[in-house]
């Protein structure tokens, strides 16, 4: 096939609730070859998990259904390929939504793609007596001691299967869950044959999926300058410049809001780092210490530079187990004396709960003042003596789901029966909701078979 | 020597890191990153952070970006859906570290 010299990949969707208006205007607004969505967070894949046990059929985001419906005009106008991590835990219930999107606006030959084999959730118990640990990665802890509370499992897969799906001829390619990165990568290794041994171009590919990966946070959203941000309301969503060689171009759509410059760039190279040296994937390590970025006119920044290494022997798993309920509720307290007032009102909620038996640890509740520096504890330069209002806000949390519940019974009551000034309670009484916890672990690649499948619709 | 808040010489920029959040703080130009390097420890960010990170801290270089990445290793209250905190990914602490006051070269400060 023919290599082309620029592919044109931008990132519409940075995380599960991101704005839709993203993807329909980078579709609408200047020229794209792929879009990239990304619906998953860790969470995300339990409560995915939680929805199909009840229904078959679903497990999937509905918002990348929602919004195919929407751009497929313009995608089969201008050839724009999609490449999204939308399928959750049920790719295929995803590709049979799109399929009917896709019939009901009377477009035929089109070919769908989904990549699969993510999901161990069911294969627990026989890779663990296969030997593998699946040890807790942060803690250590054996999987044993959460194994009957486990609600999903799955592993971060690589951009070669997305890669394959494309090479099937694919224009909308379904994922479950894969590496942030990956949704970028994979495009490029289509376009450019990539190979598993290019490390340095890999890394590339790497680095520019992880600038791209939040949306707007590499073009001036969640900036330190923000006044210095032009047109925030209309934000460019990024778009990567990919040549065959690894050096790309960061930018967006002409006449859209927002900045950017080599500063935009490296917040976003910043976020949620680790060890910059060992950027670590499925697909190769990265070392983003030999990144190097330069102004390349106006909303373009140029990186080269950028130095791979073949990636670990393991897949990372991200599993999630119930891990108790929680509730959360807020009041309002205005002034005078709205600090001091909040400040009765939260001794209050905690003797009446105990004087009815329900006692909660230091370590199973919270108290926070919101405006009197909360989120800034301790430092200095937050602190305000007297705020003209306050928001209480508390929560419990723990195994116990009644005693979690019974909390909320106790904060709307201070309406009527604590100080004066209190309000804001029209939320109703919180309720107890579960705690989904993490289990992030390591699994030999192996034993993992990512299974891709192409098919095509309306023929 | 001038105190001003360390945001007159770095940007920064913070998220969550499982039970923790990483702050990486951008130096504004290549001498207010040799200063930071020398005098923006992870002792002195671990306890400037005190108050909401309970865990150590520590520190990674990449001169490249002038970045230096400070990672807070206990500070969102459990971290994912079992933190009770309003501010449970760690969003603000790019903020709360840019707030530090610090003594700092005037000529740090003629540019930008």
């Amino acid at each position: 096939m023919t290599r082309p010299n620029i592919v044109r990949i931008a990132n519409g969707q940075g995380f599960w609730g991101d704005s839709i208006l993203a993807p329909v205007r980078l579709v609408r607004e200047g020229p794209v070859d792929y879009l990239t969505l990304d619906y998953l967070a860790e969470v995300t894949m339990s409560i995915m998990q939680k929805l199909r046990s009840r229904n078959p059929n679903a497990g999937y985001a509905t918002d990348f259904v929602r919004l195919i419906d929407r751009i497929l005009p313009e995608l089969v106008e201008k050839k724009i390929k999609v490449v999204a991590n939308a399928g959750g835990v049920n790719p295929r219930g995803c590709m049979d939504a799109i399929a009917a999107v896709i019939a009901k606006r009377g477009y035929k030959g089109i070919k769908l793609g989904i990549v699969e084999g993510d999901d161990v959730f069911t294969r627990i118990d026989e890779l663990t007596t296969a030997g593998e640990k699946l040890s807790n990665m942060d803690t250590q802890a054996p999987i044993s001691s959460v194994r009957d509370r486990l609600t999903s499992a799955n592993v971060y897969l690589g951009a070669f299967p997305i890669a394959q799906a494309l090479d099937q001829g694919a224009q909308i390619v379904i994922t479950g869950r894969g590496t942030d990165p990956g949704l970028v990568l994979g495009p490029m290794i289509h376009e450019f044959g990539w190979k598993t041994g290019d490390h340095h171009l890999l890394a590339a590919g790497t680095v520019a999926g992880h600038i791209v990966e939040c949306g707007a946070q590499c073009t001036g959203g969640n900036f330190t300058d923000w006044r210095t941000i032009p047109d925030m309301a209309r934000i460019g969503y990024p778009l990567i410049e990919m040549k065959a060689d690894g050096t790309f171009v960061i930018t967006k759509h002409d006449g859209t809001g927002g900045l950017v410059n080599e500063s935009t760039v490296a917040h976003q190279l910043a976020y949620e780092m680790g060890d910059p040296k060992a950027y670590l994937g499925p697909d190769c390590t990265a070392d983003f210490t030999s990144i190097r970025m330069r102004q390349d006119g106006k909303d373009r920044v140029a990186v080269d530079g950028v130095r791979g290494g073949p990636a670990t022997p393991f897949y990372k798993v991200s599993a999630s187990y119930q891990d108790g309920f929680k509730a959360v509720g807020e009041l309002t307290i205005s002034g005078p004396d709205a600090l001091e007032k909040a400040k009765l009102c939260a001794e209050i909620v905690w003797k009446r709960l105990a004087s009815d038996g329900f006692e909660y640890p230091a370590s199973e509740r919270l108290v926070e003042y919101l405006g009197a520096n909360t989120v800034h504890a301790g430092i200095a330069a937050a602190d305000r003596a007297d705020p003209s209002e306050i928001v209480l806000r508390m929560g419990v949390k723990g195994p116990d789901e009644a005693k979690v519940n019974r909390f909320g019974m106790e904060l709307v009551p201070l309406v009527t029966s604590g100080p004066p000034g209190v309000t804001g309670f029209a939320g109703g009484r919180p309720k107890a909701t579960e705690i989904i916890g993490f289990w992030p672990a390591l699994l030999r690649k192996e034993f993992v078979t990512p299974k891709v499948t192409v098919v095509t619709v309306g023929t | 020597m001038t105190k001003v808040p360390l945001s007159r010489i770095a940007c920064a920029r913070s998220g969550d890191k499982g039970e923790g959040s990483n702050v990486g703080v951008l130096a504004r130009s290549d001498a207010a990153y040799a200063f930071l390097v020398e005098h923006l420890t992870a002792e002195r960010v671990r306890q400037h952070m005190s108050a909401i990170n309970v865990g150590a801290v520590k520190r990674y270089e990449a001169p490249n970006l002038r970045l230096l990445n400070f990672l807070l290793e206990d500070s969102l209250g459990g971290g994912g859906s079992a933190s009770l905190k309003t501010d449970a990914q760690g969003k603000t602490h790019g903020l709360a570290v840019l707030r530090m006051e610090l003594d700092v070269p005037e000529a740090l400060l003629t540019k930008g």
